[in-house]
């Protein structure tokens, strides 16, 4: 009898131990009926698990709780002006970034240049800063810009021309802080996009422009299609990243979801289940793109090809 | 500036530095229409940049190139019309790996010469046809042998109709079982008529295609003529030294 429970105590032992290393090597331990369980636990996606405990419960808080689904119904205009700005800026920005990443990869010294300049100033400034110096000095600046050019040209289109009338108030902050998003997102992708064209050797430029085609031609129909799937998974994690950097925008008093659950936790004064809901929507933003993006790589993955 | 030249591919004086190093030394030939051109020589003679040039894909340091009767300027204007006209094989293929076989061969005929869709899938059709591959028509490039994507290649040049074809060591990369099927293609073609400059030591090829061969060594031409004199008699000391390695 007490031989047996000795025999077990230390088999017992033994277990704590192998859990113990398995936790703290993350490594398989040996093989045996005990050991394999663990095994099986310890390669569990368990961040994955809390993610969705988490979830499970504002979700069940928002669906049962007043005060929640309350405050998530508040959030609800934010949270649509925080889709529209990420997406409209997103375009933008894979446009902008298109255009200076081919700057980046040109032999024209004034494009190489021009596109590097951007890229640099964008790569050196943050992005809180760089989204108020668009709003509030290259915005009103391209204004006086554009009143002193219609001032210029009084006498051809008139005293009170469409130049001069030009006014920057006109112009709400939304478009503003979308297009200054879109500005710093584009200094990323253009390095994104030279990285991918970068990628494709330098033959296949070769044969295309061999068979007659352009440089752009060959840009379009080779070398693109190429490097467009190969960047694919950089380009997806950005408009993650820039669906959360949108919440920068309520620093100019956007009303995006961030801004919508600062104002109603500064009326209402209930702070965490506020924030509580501010971060599940956005978990659950991110948490939904990335399975997308996931899906999307899947199937690319089997249908596309590279050499 | 003399007259544009009757030949189909005229070299004066070529020259081409990479940076400080000079590749191509000073270069003159001609190659006249339906003749076969074979360029040997060791590794970095500058046989390969002669050819590179001739469809400007090496902008020349110096000198003039005619192709067609058309001059090779600095200025780019033509360029594009120019390579239409001349079809280029790789030693690596480079064919388009996003692109199916069919694909591979249409492209360049739908935009460059704007054949319609029918049209240029009619010529696709039949040129894998004229290589031996036309069952491979619907595959992707990776799922090729060396040799077939070679030969994809030759029918994707050919497509366009080109007047001039370059190839260049067009069988190095391959397995030995695949290079007679490329080589066989390009025979054919030879016999055809087709105007060809080649850069390569498959011996059997050279002795039974080429019209002329020119000896290269450090970007100058040692020696030319043609195959027979230039195998069995050749008069410089170091064609023989060269022809002695290969021919072994």
């Amino acid at each position: 009898m007490i031989y047996r429970y000795t025999e077990y105590a230390i088999r017992n032992k033994y277990c704590v131990f192998r859990i113990a290393c398995a936790i703290v090597t993350s490594q398989p331990p040996e093989r045996s009926p005990q050991g394999r369980i663990i095994t099986r636990l310890s390669q569990l996606p368990w961040w994955l698990l809390l993610i969705l405990l988490a979830g499970l419960f504002l979700f069940y808080k928002i669906a049962t709780d007043e005060l929640y689904s309350f405050i998530l119904s508040k959030l609800q205009r934010g949270i649509l002006t925080t889709i529209g700005v990420t997406v409209v800026a997103y375009v933008t920005a894979i446009l902008i970034g298109l255009i200076a990443g081919l700057g980046r990869v040109s032999k024209n010294p004034v494009l190489f240049n021009l596109s590097t300049l951007y890229v640099q100033i964008i790569r050196g400034v943050p992005i809180l800063v760089q989204i108020i110096y668009v709003a509030f000095v290259i915005i009103p600046g391209f204004f006086t810009f554009l009143n002193w050019l219609g001032a210029s040209y009084a006498w051809l289109l008139g005293p009170n021309n469409f130049l001069i009338q030009a006014q920057q108030q006109s112009i709400s902050f939304l478009v503003k802080v979308t297009l200054a998003l879109a500005f710093a997102y584009g200094g990323f992708e253009a390095e994104t996009f030279r990285a991918g064209i970068e990628s494709i050797g330098n033959g296949q430029m070769e044969a295309a422009r061999s068979l007659g085609m352009s440089y752009l031609q060959a840009m379009r129909y080779i070398i693109l299609p190429q490097a467009v799937r190969r960047i694919l998974p950089p380009l997806g994690n950005d408009f993650i990243s820039m669906l959360k950097d949108s919440s920068l925008v309520s620093v100019l008093g956007v009303r995006d979801v961030t801004q919508e659950a600062r104002l109603y936790a500064a009326a209402s004064f209930q702070y965490p289940e506020t924030y509580n809901t501010l971060a599940f929507v956005y978990l659950s933003m991110t948490f939904l793109l990335s399975l997308l993006l996931k899906g999307i790589e899947h199937r690319l993955g089997k249908n596309g090809r590279s050499p | 500036m003399a007259a544009a030249p009757k030949a189909m591919i005229v070299i004066q004086d070529l020259v081409k530095h990479f940076g400080h190093v000079p590749a191509v030394a000073g270069v003159s030939l001609t190659v006249e229409a339906g003749k076969v051109l074979v360029i040997i020589g060791p590794s970095g003679s500058g046989k390969s940049t002669v050819l590179r040039c001739i469809n400007h894909l090496e902008t020349p340091t110096s000198g003039e190139i005619w192709v067609d009767g058309r001059r090779l300027t600095h200025d780019h204007k033509d360029i594009n019309a120019i390579r239409a006209e001349v079809g280029m094989v790789f030693q690596q293929f480079n064919l388009f790996p996003h692109l199916t076989v069919l694909e591979n061969v249409m492209l360049a005929q739908r935009i460059i010469r704007r054949r319609s869709r029918a049209e240029a899938e009619r010529v696709a059709r039949q040129q894998l046809e004229r290589v031996g591959i036309p069952e491979k028509a619907e595959a992707y490039p990776e799922q090729l042998s060396g040799g077939q994507q070679q030969r994809v290649a030759i029918a994707r040049a050919l497509a366009m109709n080109p007047k001039i074809m370059l190839f260049d060591e067009p069988t190095s990369a391959l397995d030995p079982e695949m290079i007679k099927d490329v080589l066989d293609v390009m025979l054919s073609l030879a016999k055809e008529g087709m105007t060809m400059v080649v850069v390569s030591h498959e011996m059997g090829f050279v002795r039974a295609a080429a019209d002329e061969i020119i000896f290269m060594d450090q970007g100058l031409i040692v020696e030319h003529g043609p195959p027979d004199r230039l195998f069995n008699a050749p008069s410089q000391e170091r064609t023989r030294q060269f022809l002695s390695q290969i021919l072994r």
